[in-house]
């Protein structure tokens, strides 16, 4: 038996939930004394996936094809299927990211087995029944889950999980299934990128506004404080209803869920939807100028101050931060 | 077209979430319970498409014990012109999908719309995992979604940007945000809710393959550290050697 990850890449280079879920499901391997192989679908170099042989994969099954440039979830979950069957895999691990989404459910249901999505540790076993944890409720809760089918598949929580570096040494190997022309149920007709953003769900640090900025054209600000972070910008649900900024960086219980290490809420009063989908965030610092602003309660650190006062202040600090 | 609308029956957004029975239970002692936000998207959507009766049909289906008719009889009034209710608890998404998966066998639907996830167990599986039950396209996050003809043209979000793609019908598609402004049910909804068709059906035996032991809930931040809007400094300082996250 093996625990089969698959690797997600952007035109070629690895993501990073990519050595996550590597590392993830090495992790696993180790628990249960089994191999962790992976799996990349698309034009990767081999260079490039050797890479993962420094977080504990030992061999990676690379499926290159013309046809498969672009992601269509039935095809791609036919494939995993296919190498999950070919390597015996038990247990099928994948990135809780957009495109696992609408990968996960479909191998999951191909191969009869029951899926976590979104798992934040690491699951112990007993016998056949794995349990693990993940988020519930929009982050509010915290819920223990058994999974008790002979196949598992669990889809990591992007930014929940430490990589953790453990060398060995990987074989890269062609793999070529037999796709279905029928798989081909979905054709991407465009892709758009918006090249110098970083993207929200995986962010590490995430610089967010609300309604206390009064207009979208006071983001300038705000897109400059992220650019001295390196950081992703993101917005309350008004913003983005009102139109100041896309519905993309909407975050919150019926937006995108994040869990940086570092969140910077900026005029953004800490209603409960909000926050469902923040509170995970390692450290969240809050500039409200009310001191009431429910979102201080959860906050580490906080400033009562006008944001049009405090945030050039704080991109001054930073700028003559890294300089040094 | 004939359009079927998957609704799960979700605590309120501004619900407290309280466990009971040793934590070990969802506690909806006093919760107000709604249509999953998501799901009313997809139904604002399929109101829409079918336009007043002129294009098709809407139905709107739920995997629920009784205690999710209100929520049910919500949809009929904002607009769909049938109801679905599969008579169980819903144990977890394999068994949801698979229930939803035989009524819609049965019933050859043009296009089946679901929330991209349900707000209280955030699965995101559903919509997926019905598309491999029905050997069907899926979408599972779609930004956009237009109808021409036999073509379905969707907008999903990926990590940094946003992929446009096609499907002919039948596809299923799990609908975020931006692709219907929710409706709000009127007074001649709300009385036209109660003479609408309203089915309930006993569930096939399927196997849940995942279940919910234990809940916490997550450890609370000690007392905010407030840092003088003058101080600004000192704020980065705590970044870096306190929180070592700059
Ligand atoms: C079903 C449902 C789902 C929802 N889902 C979400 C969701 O996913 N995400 C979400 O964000 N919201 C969501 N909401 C909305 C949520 O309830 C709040 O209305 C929203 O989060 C408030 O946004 P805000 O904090 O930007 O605006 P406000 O509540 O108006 O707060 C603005 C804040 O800015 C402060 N401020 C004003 N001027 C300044 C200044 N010069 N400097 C510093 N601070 C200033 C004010 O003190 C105030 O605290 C949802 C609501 C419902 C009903
Ligand atoms: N019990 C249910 N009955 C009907 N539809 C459901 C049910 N649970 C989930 N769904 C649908 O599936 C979507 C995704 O749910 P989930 O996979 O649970 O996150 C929801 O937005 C609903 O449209």
């Amino acid at each position: 038996m093996s625990v089969l990850v698959y690797i997600e890449n952007t035109e070629g280079v690895l993501k990073k939930s990519a050595f996550e879920v590597a590392s993830y499901a090495s992790q696993i391997a180790n628990l249960q004394q089994d191999q962790a192989i992976a799996i990349s679908i698309g034009d990767v170099s081999d260079a490039e996936l050797q890479k993962l042989e420094n977080y504990g994969i030992s061999k990676v099954l690379t499926v290159t094809n013309d046809n498969l440039k672009s992601f269509v979830n039935q095809v791609y979950a036919s494939i995993i299927v296919a190498a999950a069957q070919k390597e015996q895999a038990n247990i099928v691990v994948l990135s809780n990211s957009f495109s696992g989404k609408g990968l996960a459910p479909r191998v999951a249901a191909k191969l009869e087995a029951g899926l976590v999505s979104g798992a934040i540790s690491v699951p112990s076993f007993n016998a056949e029944v794995a349990e693990m944890k993940r988020t519930a409720f929009s982050s509010k809760a915290i819920a223990t889950v058994t999974l008790t089918s002979p196949i598992k598949v669990i889809t990591l929580s992007p930014n929940a999980f430490e990589i953790e570096e453990r060398k060995t040494s990987a074989q890269i190997e062609n793999f070529v299934p037999e796709i279905a022309s029928t798989d081909f149920g979905t054709i991407v007709k465009e892709i758009i990128r918006a090249t110098d953003k970083i993207s929200l769900p995986e962010a590490e640090i995430v610089v967010s506004a609300g309604r206390g900025l009064k207009g979208p054209e006071n983001w300038g600000m705000i897109e400059e404080l992220a650019e001295v972070l390196g950081a992703a910008t993101a917005c309350s649900k008004p913003v983005s209803d009102a139109g100041w900024r896309p519905h993309a960086e909407h975050v919150g219980q019926t937006g995108i869920v994040v869990s940086p290490n570092l969140y910077i809420a900026i005029g953004i009063s800490g209603a409960i939807q909000h926050l469902a989908g923040v509170s995970s965030s390692k450290t969240i610092v809050v500039i409200n100028k009310d001191p009431e602003a429910p979102f201080f309660k959860v906050a580490d650190y906080g400033i009562v101050g006008d944001a049009f006062v405090v945030v050039p202040q704080l991109i001054a600090a930073l700028k003559a931060y890294k300089g040094n | 077209m004939k359009i079927l609308v998957c609704i799960s029956n979700v605590p309120d957004t501004t619900s407290k979430i309280t466990f009971t029975n040793n934590n070990s239970e969802f506690n909806n002692a006093g919760i107000q319970f709604i249509i999953n936000p998501y799901d009313e998207i997809a139904l604002s959507k399929a109101v829409d498409l079918v336009n007043g009766g002129a294009n098709g049909t809407v139905t709107v289906i739920n995997v629920g014990d009784v205690t999710t008719e209100p929520t049910i009889r919500k949809a009929l009034a904002i607009g769909a012109d049938q109801a679905v209710r599969i008579n169980t608890t819903p144990y977890d998404a394999w068994f949801v999908a698979n229930q939803i998966a035989e009524y819609a066998k049965a019933h050859h639907f043009d296009l089946i719309l679901t929330g991209q996830e349900s707000i209280d167990y955030n699965g995101a599986q559903v919509p997926a995992m019905l598309g491999e039950l029905l050997s069907i396209p899926s979408v599972s996050i779609a930004k956009k979604l237009t109808i021409e003809g036999n073509e379905a043209t969707i907008e999903r979000e990926i990590e940094g940007g946003k992929e446009v793609l096609t499907a002919n019908l039948p596809v299923v598609v799990g609908t975020a945000e931006g692709v219907a402004e929710p409706k709000i049910p009127n007074m001649r909804g709300i009385m036209g809710a109660r003479s609408k068709p309203f089915e309930i059906i006993e569930p096939i035996p399927v196997e849940a393959l995942t279940s919910f032991s234990y809940y916490e809930t997550p450890a609370t931040r000690g007392k905010v550290k407030l840092i003088a809007e003058s101080d600004i400094n000192e704020l980065v300082n705590l970044l870096h050697t306190e929180a070592k996250v700059i």
